[in-house]
């Protein structure tokens, strides 16, 4: 084990510039997957014939697949099919897919916790069906998937690690550079890095602890 | 019920990724080559975009002090490129892995790669090829004192370690039929698999095997090539002006001595 | 459309990786299971170095990538002198991820046990251990079939990094296939397919435990 060799200012900066990449990957992919996730789980929610059933399909089967398998298939298999992205787009699109596809359904279960007697009231209150899946069943559908949510973010940035099989330079990218230059590195560089991941991770759970006290 | 989830699987993809493929390409803007020339994408650009390897010492390694890449094919493509464009400031860089280099290179995301590639006939249904500017041959490295001495010396049981995607992994199943080959992602996990001891011997290009030896001298390179490997410079099928103005430049580079400047900076054997 | 001699022609190096990877997965359960089930008890028992240590490993390896801790085992541990091969390695790396889910998943499960059950056990006369064995854990064990049935769909999915390690599974078959016939499309498309035959029976069993649980309850 070779410490000081392995976490020199200089390896260190570069691990935080791979952390950078790690982070703005999970960001982008984040935000685009909540978004699709609202729209999925939505549509699922209403049961619109046909669209539903459709998504239901797709989703199943996203879920169902590694994110490995989602990550490959971007980037090696779709250029067959035509489709064309960079490393970083197709790191973030499959990234996007795949937890869409999961938080889908963390959105589809919190709507159908809202008790119908909800749903009811405001209808008879005059609102129209949208109207009350927008202002009453929406919001509190989504204060109840904050916690599982929460969870799937973390498992998305953990899972942002995986890019490192099509070349993307993120954290797992950049120690594995420089574990390759010394074995006696391994040790102290996985250490570090497991740290930065964990301070991370561990500080979004708390975040979403106090959070799911203040919804309860 | 198979031939259902067939379906659904592809429509799947195919509807994910369109629905998505627009927020992925948009985060980089890239200029799409306008024709099939890519001799004049090169120079409408007034730059080549080099896909390189990052891991391999000697040939393309990634120096995480200056996040710079350096070795033979950077320094070739950096000659290259002034003798093309006139200034080697010219040359970019992109890292690319044996699996990622030939799709990147379709996409348009290089316009050539200069990355220990060796011009096989496989390859060539894919890309185009230069003239060989590097011949290499398949090898062995092993830690100093192993029994293997060369590649008679691997039989049932060894332990072989190559890289997806590269020919050396398949070579070694046609030589070594006995052995058992374990593939990895790139170099850098594979070197470093070797040095786990997760594998007897690590084979491949004896240009990047001295490499891994000169980086650490517990290992030693053994026995004679037993294949033929010239390495070329891959652009995109269809592109023979491209392909002439780099073998012009070569031809330039092997005739003023740059060629032998940077073979002796590099390679020492 | 599809080009299925890919599929005929690789179908033995697929069945290889289909074994391996249903084998990695039921190791990995029970390991985790076991793993799971004694980190869940540390964290409950009434004794706090227990309860810290518990915690303590389940905080840590919920919150770091299950890549780290392969290539952990996989190149770190050799320069200690403990040398374990792809699979070895993959599968301790799955197992030790997975049970910290599946210690919460069971922690979970006691709790929901009602508390006034093991107070009556504990009063009859039998001891802590004995009240977990005989008493709790066979009813939490029931609340946890579902999110169990979820962790071993995860296990299945995360076997896939194996191919990292060269160990010989589903993926890296796919992999080797691909890099041999310059064939990308199908091969992954038939590889996703071997994937679900496993997966989708198996979330459709959880889904329906759960909501027969939903109903009981």
């Amino acid at each position: 084990m070779d410490i000081a060799g392995a976490l020199t200012a200089d390896h260190i900066k570069f691990l935080f510039k791979g952390f950078l990449v790690t982070l703005e990957v999970a960001a982008i992919a984040i935000v685009l997957s909540f978004i699709i996730a609202v729209v999925i789980g939505t549509i699922r929610y209403m049961k619109i014939p046909v669209l539903s059933q459709i998504l239901g399909a797709i989703v199943e089967i996203i879920r169902n697949l590694p994110l490995l398998l989602i990550i490959f298939f971007t980037f090696f298999a779709l250029p067959e099919v035509g489709i064309q992205m960079t490393i970083m787009g197709a790191a973030i699109t499959a990234l996007t897919v795949f937890e869409a596809a999961m938080i889908s359904e963390i959105v589809r279960s919190g709507l159908n916790s809202v008790e119908k007697g909800q749903i009811e009231a405001g209808r008879s209150s005059g609102l129209n069906y949208i109207q009350t899946l927008w202002h009453i069943v929406l919001p509190q559908g989504l204060r109840r998937m904050v916690p599982p949510m929460v969870s799937q973010f973390i498992s998305l940035l953990k899972d942002t690690s995986l890019a490192v099989v099509i070349a993307l330079p993120e954290l797992m990218h950049n120690a594995q550079v420089i574990n390759a230059q010394n074995v006696n590195y391994i040790i102290p560089v996985f250490v570090f890095v497991a740290l930065m991941y964990w301070i991370v991770n561990f500080t979004l759970s708390k975040v979403a602890k106090r959070l799911e006290l203040k919804v309860t | 019920m198979k031939k259902k989830n067939l379906w659904f699987a592809l429509l799947t993809m195919i509807l994910a990724a369109v629905v998505l493929g627009a927020c992925g390409s948009e985060d980089k803007e890239k200029e799409k080559d306008s024709g099939k020339n890519a001799l004049d994408t090169v120079k409408k650009q007034d730059k080549i975009v080099w896909g390189v390897k990052n891991d391999t010492r000697l040939f393309g390694l990634k120096n995480p002090t200056t996040g710079d890449i350096e070795g033979f094919d950077i320094d070739m493509a950096k000659a290259l490129t002034k003798e093309i464009l006139g200034d080697e400031s010219k040359a970019e860089f992109k890292e690319v892995t044996s699996k990622t280099r030939i799709p990147l290179l379709q996409k348009g995301d290089i316009n050539a790669i200069i990355a220990t590639m060796t011009i096989t006939e496989e390859r060539k249904k894919e890309v185009d090829f230069s003239d060989v500017y590097f011949e290499a041959g398949q090898s062995l490295l092993v830690k100093k004192g192993s029994s293997i001495k060369s590649i008679d010396d691997i039989k049932k049981g060894t332990k072989v370690l190559a890289v997806k995607g590269s020919t050396s992994a398949v070579n070694i199943r046609e030589k070594a039929p006995e052995a058992t080959v374990l593939e990895f992602e790139n170099y850098a996990e594979a070197f470093t698999a070797l040095k786990s001891g997760q594998g007897d011997t690590l084979t491949t290009d004896n240009a990047i095997l001295y490499g891994m030896a000169d980086e650490d001298s517990n290992y030693e390179v053994v026995g004679d090539t037993f294949t033929d490997e010239p390495y070329g410079i891959a652009v995109k099928k269809d592109s023979p002006e491209f392909i002439a103005e780099i073998n012009k430049a070569l031809k330039t580079l092997k005739d003023n001595g740059t060629y032998d400047e940077i073979y002796k900076k590099w390679i020492k054997e | 459309m599809l080009d299925f001699s890919i599929l005929t022609e690789n179908w033995d190096a697929y069945l290889t990786g289909f074994k391996q990877t249903l084998l990695v997965s039921l190791l990995a359960l029970v390991g985790s299971f076991a793993l799971g089930t004694f980190l869940a008890i540390l964290q409950i028992a009434p004794i706090k170095v227990c309860n810290w240590i518990g915690t303590a490993y389940v905080e840590f390896f919920r919150n770091i990538p299950l890549l780290i801790i392969a290539f952990f085992l996989y190149t770190a541990l050799p320069t200690l002198k403990i040398q374990l091969d792809g699979f070895q390695a993959g599968t301790l790396a799955l197992i030790i991820y997975t049970a910290a889910f599946i210690a919460d998943a069971i922690r979970a499960g006691i709790l929901a046990v009602h508390k006034g059950q093991s107070e009556a056990a504990r009063s009859s006369g039998l001891t802590y251990i004995q009240t977990m064995w005989y008493v709790v854990l066979p009813q939490a064990i029931k609340i946890v079939i579902p999110p169990l049935g979820n962790q071993f769909i995860n296990l299945v999915k995360n076997s896939s990094i194996l191919t990292i390690l060269a160990a010989g599974e589903l993926m890296y078959q796919a992999d080797l296939i691909s890099s041999r016939t310059f064939v990308t499309f199908e091969v992954y498309i038939f590889v996703a397919l071997f994937y679900l035959v496993i997966t989708i029976p198996l979330s459709s069993a959880v889904r329906y435990l759960e909501q027969r649980l939903a109903r009981t309850s």
